[in-house]
């Protein structure tokens, strides 16, 4: 048990470090929330200044723990965040490359990696949200196009992405896992809408796309006709391990911040609020150390289990870091007042229990497959 | 940072989970427990003490020039952990602690107990040595049947090491416990039918039982941690952890074994109770939350 960098590691982290001081003062200032095209500029923009610097792929290096140092290193020096290019680089760029034949990836992959092109995700349906093999957007085979049908919601940046991972039901007689397939559909394809969706929140977040009888290539279609569900579960397991690196350093400096505003403000006199933070804090240590874990593990190559207890753990974690900020924030209104730092966060953070997996279905996942529990219902 | 055990610390796990399981097992736990059912205190097993002792137990972290194993404390922690699996009862850390300082200690031919700070002592009676100031001590009667206990009420100022590795090595017993009493958990709901089918097939008991796991691997990474970095906040924060994944999981498995649970058969009740015992000992909760909390000022300035 090694909790220090390699050296390789240590020559890594320090040149990252050094380079992140000279590049960062110069970045321009960050677009508002809902200025779509504004983001895409600056998160492609983003990229594009990684990959210029020769750390374009290193979400898809080999090694997570250099990916690790990357997505720490990076949220401590207050770098973007991966943003717009989240599915490409993390989604939808590592399954092409998992799967994809050699000209698909030579179309798709670097575009991904120069920051030249946007991807979203058409997983999630109305009717298909944790139920994802429930989906019944329609694709028939038409000569060399798959003639799509349906409709996909939560799909964040679609209103300024190029590709759509997309799922649809090729097969409708087939056993519901069976008659998926894995589509790349250009989002100016004839017959796509877009339509954004206000969050709880109060941004545009995410959107609804209506799909009326759009042409898809056969080529684009990655994997086999009714693989889709098997390649689908390789994406996901690119989704785990590392993705939340950055987010548990964030919580770890909002933590810090809250400590210091309490103490301004008077609240940090109280017993209960001062505890509560240092049992964040304790989370949020140990939420450390299980991705280091975690990482290491991956790292030997062995498929960890980590995956959904740290998901389940770290989603309840990060909405009381939330709560506990509006104990700082203290009576007076502030904690209602949308203007306040970390109000909105606590808003936000509610949607972290139900997103990429509620914790009921990784608590079944947990039960079922880590414990051997037979399957429930 | 390869933070995962390494081949000699698997085999050091697997050696010392097959020697408890050789001369700690099951049977030996309940005959332990007949004590108490005979209104009796416990008499520690003095054989399986020196057993403990050659084995390298107590002067694991020893230097090997001072007749030690040479270890260090991510290898202890492995080794409590396992210790809290068992359910091995007695003094095990102070008497862990004093090898080295109390003749006799390393080699498990000497009982040394301590008056931690927490108010009580345990295994007063049947240890050679107590480190600290047991005069006055008044015993009461154990709520855990495996551990006799005396209330203590004399000031103690522990030395403030020993009062560090005494929380962090109790966090390994928790985990140990914690890991357990969650593998009992999920093997009765696999096994136990109800409504003509295992209750593990019911979401409620699965929820229960990945509750439990989720807060085994939770601390697991905080205890591992707080054995390589030795710094108070990690130990801190490993022993919160820890101590409500053993006594929150005994609870849990408790209530998955339902009625059976509840009966002195069970072995889920030396479980929780131990947990207890751990729990009140020094880095209480609020002690934690309170060093944990001066560290985010530290380090957030």
């Amino acid at each position: 048990m090694d909790l220090s960098d390699t050296p390789q590691e240590a020559e890594f982290r320090a040149r990252l470090r050094e380079w992140l001081g000279k590049v960062l003062p110069s970045l321009p200032a960050k677009p508002s929330p809902d200025d779509w095209p504004g983001r895409r500029a600056y998160d492609l923009g983003w990229q594009r200044t990684l990959y210029d610097a020769g750390y374009g792929e290193v979400h898809w290096g080999a090694d997570p723990a250099v990916r690790m140092i990357f997505l720490e290193e990076t949220e401590k020096a207050g770098a973007p965040y991966v943003g717009a290019n989240f599915v490409g680089l993390l989604h939808a760029g590592p399954t092409v490359a998992a799967e994809g034949t050699e000209e698909q990836k030579a179309r798709w992959l670097p575009p991904v990696l120069r920051g030249e092109e946007v991807w979203c995700q058409g997983f999630s349906e109305p009717d298909a949200g944790s139920d994802l093999a429930a989906l019944r957007t329609r694709a028939r085979r038409d000569g060399d196009a798959y003639v799509v049908s349906g409709s996909k919601i939560w799909t964040s940046h679609a209103e300024v992405a190029d590709w759509c991972e997309l799922l649809v039901r090729t097969d409708p007689d087939a056993p519901r896992h069976r008659g998926i397939t894995w589509l790349a559909m250009p989002m100016d394809a004839p017959g796509i809408t877009v339509r954004p969706l206000r969050t709880l929140a109060g941004s545009n977040e995410f959107a609804e796309v209506f799909l009326d009888e759009v042409r898809v290539p056969v080529a684009n279609r990655v994997g086999e006709e009714n693989d889709g569900w098997r390649v689908t579960m390789v994406t996901l397991s690119f989704e785990r391990g590392t993705a939340f690196v950055g987010e548990v350093v964030a919580c770890r400096r909002v933590l810090g911040e809250l400590a210091l505003a309490a103490r301004e403000n008077g609240r940090w006199d109280d017993p209960v609020l001062r505890r509560r933070l240092g049992r964040l804090n304790a989370e949020f240590r140990a939420l450390w150390r299980l991705t280091q874990w975690n990482v290491s593990e991956a790292s030997e190559g062995v498929p960890g289990v980590g995956g959904s207890v740290f998901k389940l753990r770290y989603s309840h974690a990060r909405q009381e870091l939330y709560e506990a900020a509006a104990e700082v924030l203290g009576d007076g209104g502030a904690a209602l007042d949308l203007e306040q730092p970390w109000v909105l966060d606590r808003l936000s953070s509610l949607s972290y229990t139900i997103a990429a997996g509620t914790s009921q279905i990784q608590h079944s996942i947990v039960a079922e497959r880590v414990l051997g529990l037979p399957k429930g219902r | 940072m390869r933070f995962q055990l390494t081949e000699d610390q698997r085999a050091l796990r697997t050696g010392v989970r097959e020697l408890l399981a050789a001369r700690f097992g099951r049977e030996r736990l309940r005959a332990a427990v007949g004590a108490d059912e005979a209104g009796e205190v416990p008499e520690l097993d003095r054989r399986l003490w020196r057993e403990l002792g050659s084995a390298g137990f107590f002067s694991l972290r020893l230097p090997e020039t001072a007749g030690g194993v040479g270890l260090g404390l991510p290898e202890a922690v492995l080794v409590f952990e396992e210790a809290g699996r068992a359910l091995l009862p007695g003094p095990l850390i102070a008497t862990h602690l004093a090898a080295g300082e109390v003749p006799g200690a390393a080699e498990g031919g000497t009982v040394v107990t301590a008056v931690d700070g927490g108010g009580v002592v345990e295994w007063l009676e049947a240890a050679d040595a107590v480190r600290g100031d047991a005069a006055g001590a008044v015993p009461i009667r154990s709520a855990d049947p495996l551990t006799p206990l005396h209330r203590v009420t004399a000031p103690v100022s522990g030395d403030r090491t020993d009062v560090l590795l005494t929380s962090l090595l109790t966090a390994a017993e928790q985990l140990g416990t914690a890991a357990r009493v969650c593998e009992l958990a999920a093997q009765h709901a696999r096994t136990r039918e109800q409504f003509g089918r295992p209750i593990g097939a019911f979401q409620a008991v699965q929820h229960l039982c990945a509750g439990i796991l989720v807060r085994v691997e939770v601390a697991r990474a905080a205890v591992y941690a707080a054995a390589v970095t030795v710094d108070p906040a990690d130990i801190a924060a490993a022993r919160l952890l820890a101590d409500e994944a053993a006594v929150r999981g005994a609870r849990d498995c408790l209530q998955v074994h339902g009625g059976m649970g509840f009966t002195w058969e069970s072995d889920v009740h030396l479980y929780l109770k131990r947990a207890w015992v751990r729990a009140r000992r020094p880095g209480s909760v609020t002690e934690c939350e309170e060093v944990l909390a001066a560290a985010l000022l530290a380090e957030a300035r």
